[in-house]
């Protein structure tokens, strides 16, 4: 795929993403016409991408849309739900074509087969003018239709020609053409654009920077006309129209003029929508006025007064102005970086931060009071420039929880229930790989809440809830990490029927007493589904383990509350990058492992009369509490014999706190995190590995599963003692 | 500076003497208030020559200069009716009394 079509792909896919927003938005708030106006600047600027492209499927399709559209902005179809549908589902297409492009293949029969029968529903909706006339509701259609949809008065042929700047130098004088042209048929009237010349300084001598509009008079048909320009088509940006042509047309050749601002008036001229006389008349009419009363007419409001131009060309001029001063502005704010650049940048960053921590350790070794200052100095500003190169990575999730709106309003249609996205903390941030990789799993849960939380209208109003569900995404950052919640207010999740099912499924025991969270953890079992039917939406039991393989490979864990008959909560919680943490670095013997800072709590002293009592037990007592604990020694098999001293590292992980066991703490510490291969992947309380200033490679906890284990080990050590006594 | 001064062009006006034409006559705009070309002696102008007036005349719009075409040969006004740009310079042009007529006789100028 070259630069133009990957530049084409993410242009559409913004561009469907804000149509399907607006198109959403006209079906809760209905239509303005600025919405309207959004969506067709959507399907025309994909058109004309897909036009620069030559990608003919995309045209076809979107060809059709648009005219669909174009009478919506001009009135002619009014939006109604059936509508919205179908445009919906023609956004999704579009999306699907447009992967095509992206996977540079042909769409194959299927995706064909959609694009034909959307086109016939598009078709239905525009009718065809006989139908209308003679349809069932005559006077309507005729008041309805404007000039928008009208055809042009002219039984002239119009020809826009922008000539390449190389036609010049290839010995082809435009002149040439147009006196051509003079043969073949007859110049009405021809509009020089001189407006493509650039700056004095930059104005190559030899480059053609003309455009022309053409208003002709002939009998030749198109191909004929065509043919004029067979020499110069590689280079030439040509538009021929012919007479009568549909003023929508028309007007789309108004809004693919080169991007200046020009005066209103004078891109009318230009287009030979009105003639000079006209404008000076206009332009005359205002300037009377200005004379009488202070306020100016806008000259736009003068011609269609006038009856020059019909109010649609004016105003896709005037969206052209706008949309020219919104582009620049928009422009200025933001740069387009490929993700690869930054993954560069932020890998040296992390070299640097492994280098500078060796010079620093070189320093301190030095005992030179300078070089420390200086190094540290280096260090702190390494620290610096490592958060704000994490910081370019990072993006709000607010996009990522508006794409639900269509899902939900998709579901719950479907499914025959009423429910409200409410969207919070979308402005909470995190990196770009961590959201892209978080679609599928909140994808999961949300269809899940759709589909088993929230009830259908009747079963709510008769619980004595309103008959419209909530379902609220929300987003906050919590130590370390992004918590994310997808609360829905339905009927949440029953605990006896999840003791029941896993007790029928032998994973628990028929005596065993389970805590809340163990209890609702058993949903993420592999095969648990407690939905009583299964729907195509979900209920197969294959999801929320999936889910939660998803949100572990990310370093992330998820937990479910609920209230039954009050709703259910599933909270997701993310590391917030996946590149370098700040690290608290232990040692055991002669290893140095290294703690996700985030998740520690506190450091104690392992006393003398702990050491004695813990001799057996995997638990101290900590100020009243129990502390499970992990010995990092027994954990990693250190051969090596203890310390005279030992420390405990409290470390923390969804609430839940247990004590690490180390011989050393050593301190702070910038680390970046280097992926394990594979083969380790099975090595439990591992996360992954770093280099440390002096070159020695130190393992990062993973203290996720390390809290897990402690707790399993715990409860294995009470029941023992239990069984003791 | 000096207020006023006429530049006349005695080559042809096409792609050929273009680059030199183009510096010549931003040059000779720069160094006055009022430019005149005379462009009497052009015997042929193509679409690069062309586009020199179009950009020595936007040049002097943007300073705030005043830039008059005089004496327009049949080349260029050939080519300036084709491109239908006479309104752009706004210069008047004075058309033979009958074509072929001796060239000076169209030399009329006017100071507005």
């Amino acid at each position: 795929m070259d630069a133009i079509q990957q530049a084409f792909v993410v242009e559409s896919r913004e561009l469907l993403q804000a149509m399907e927003d607006n198109l959403l938005q006209m079906e809760s708030s209905g239509g303005d016409a600025e919405t309207i106006n959004a969506i067709f600047r959507a399907a025309h600027t994909i058109k004309g991408g897909a036009g620069v492209i030559e990608c003919k499927f995309i045209v076809e399709f979107t060809h059709v849309l648009e005219n669909v559209l174009d009478e919506m902005r001009s009135g002619t179809i009014k939006p109604d739900p059936e509508l919205i549908e179908v445009l919906l589902a023609c956004s999704d297409q579009l999306d699907s074509l447009v992967g095509c492009v992206e996977s540079e293949c042909e769409p194959d029969d299927e995706v064909n087969k959609a694009s034909v029968a959307l086109r016939q529903k598009l078709q239905r909706f525009l009718g065809n003018p006989a139908a209308a006339t003679g349809g069932v509701v005559p006077s309507e259609a005729k008041v309805e239709v404007s000039g928008g949809g009208g055809e042009m008065e002219t039984d002239n042929w119009h020809i826009s020609l922008r000539f390449g700047h190389d036609v010049l130098r290839k010995g082809m004088e435009p002149s040439a053409f147009l006196r051509y042209l003079n043969e073949l048929g007859r110049i009405v009237h021809l509009v020089t654009l001189p407006d493509g010349i650039p700056d004095a300084d930059e104005m190559d001598p030899e480059s053609c920077y003309l455009g022309f509009e053409i208003s002709y008079q002939s009998d030749a048909d198109k191909a004929k006309i065509d043919s004029v320009f067979d020499f110069v088509r590689d280079d030439c940006l040509i538009h021929i129209w012919p007479p009568h042509s549909k003023l929508a047309d028309f007007i789309s050749s108004i809004e693919e003029l080169p991007e200046d601002t020009m005066r209103l008036g004078e891109i009318l001229i230009k287009c030979g929508a009105l003639t000079q006389q006209e404008l000076d008349q206009a332009l005359s009419v205002q300037s009377d006025r200005s004379q009488e009363t202070e306020a100016q007419p806008r000259i736009g409001d003068v011609l269609v007064k006038q009856g020059a131009v019909t109010p649609e060309v004016v105003e896709a001029a005037a969206v052209k102005q706008s949309k020219v001063a919104e582009k620049k502005s928009l422009e200025s704010q933001l740069i387009r970086v490929q993700a690869a650049k930054l993954d560069l940048l932020i890998d040296l960053v992390g070299e640097m931060v492994i280098a500078s921590a060796g010079a620093n350790m070189l320093a301190h070794r030095s005992g030179e009071a300078a070089l420390v200052e200086s190094t540290s100095v280096i260090a702190m500003l390494v620290e610096q420039i490592r958060d704000s190169a994490l910081q370019l990575r990072m993006v709000q999730i607010g996009d990522t929880f508006t794409r639900f709106q269509r899902v939900v309003r998709d579901t719950s249609h479907e499914l025959g229930k009423d429910i409200e996205l409410v969207i919070s903390g979308s402005e909470a941030e995190l990196d770009k790989s961590v959201v892209e990789k978080l679609g599928d799993p909140l994808m999961h849960l949300v269809r899940n809440a759709i589909d088993h939380g929230i009830e259908s209208p009747d079963v709510r109003v008769a619980n004595g809830k309103p008959a419209r569900g909530t379902l609220r995404l929300n987003a906050y950052h919590e130590s370390g990490s992004i918590a994310i919640e997808i609360i829905d207010d339905g009927a949440g999740i029953s605990r006896e029927k999840i003791l029941a099912k896993a007790r029928d499924r032998g994973l628990i025991g028929s005596g065993q007493v389970l805590t809340d969270s163990e209890t609702y953890n058993l949903l993420f079992e592999p095969g648990f589904s407690t939905a009583e039917k299964i729907t195509n939406i979900s209920g197969r039991g294959v999801g929320l383990d999936v889910v939660k393989r998803g949100i572990t490979s990310l370093r992330g864990s998820v937990e479910v509350e609920s209230n039954e008959g009050a709703g259910s909560t599933f909270r997701i919680r993310l590391p917030l990058t996946l590149a370098i943490i700040d690290g608290f670095m232990v040692g055991v013997g002669k290893f140095t492992y290294v703690i996700p800072l985030g998740t520690v709590v506190e450091c104690i002293e392992l006393t003398e009369k702990d050491r004695v009592e813990t001799a057996n037990r995997q638990y101290i007592n900590l100020r009243g509490g129990v502390l499970p604990f992990v010995r990092l020694r027994e954990q990693f098999e250190i051969a090596e014999a203890a310390g005279r001293r030992e420390n405990i590292v409290v470390v923390q992980y969804a609430g839940q706190k247990i004590g690490l066991v180390v011989d050393e703490l050593m301190g702070e510490f910038q680390t970046v995190i280097k992926p394990l291969g594979s083969i380790f992947k099975h090595i439990k309380g591992i996360g992954g590995s770093t280099i440390l200033g002096s070159g020695d490679v130190a393992l990062i906890l993973d203290v996720q599963s390390l809290v897990a284990l402690a707790t399993v080990q715990q409860n294995r050590g009470q029941t023992a003692e239990a069984l003791r006594v | 500076m000096k207020k006023q001064h006429t530049t006349t062009i005695k080559e042809d006006m096409t792609i050929y003497n273009a680059g030199r034409q183009k510096d010549m006559l931003l040059k000779a705009l720069e160094g006055c208030q009022e430019l005149d070309i005379d462009l009497s002696q052009v015997g042929e102008m193509d679409t690069a020559g062309f586009q020199l007036l179009l950009l020595a005349k936007r040049e002097a719009t943007k300073a705030s200069k005043s830039l008059r075409l005089t004496g327009h040969s049949k080349a260029v006004t050939d080519l300036m009716d084709l491109y239908n740009m006479a309104g752009y310079f706004g210069d008047p042009v004075v058309i033979p009394a009958e074509e072929g007529a001796p060239r000076k006789a169209a030399n009329g100028r006017q100071a507005t």
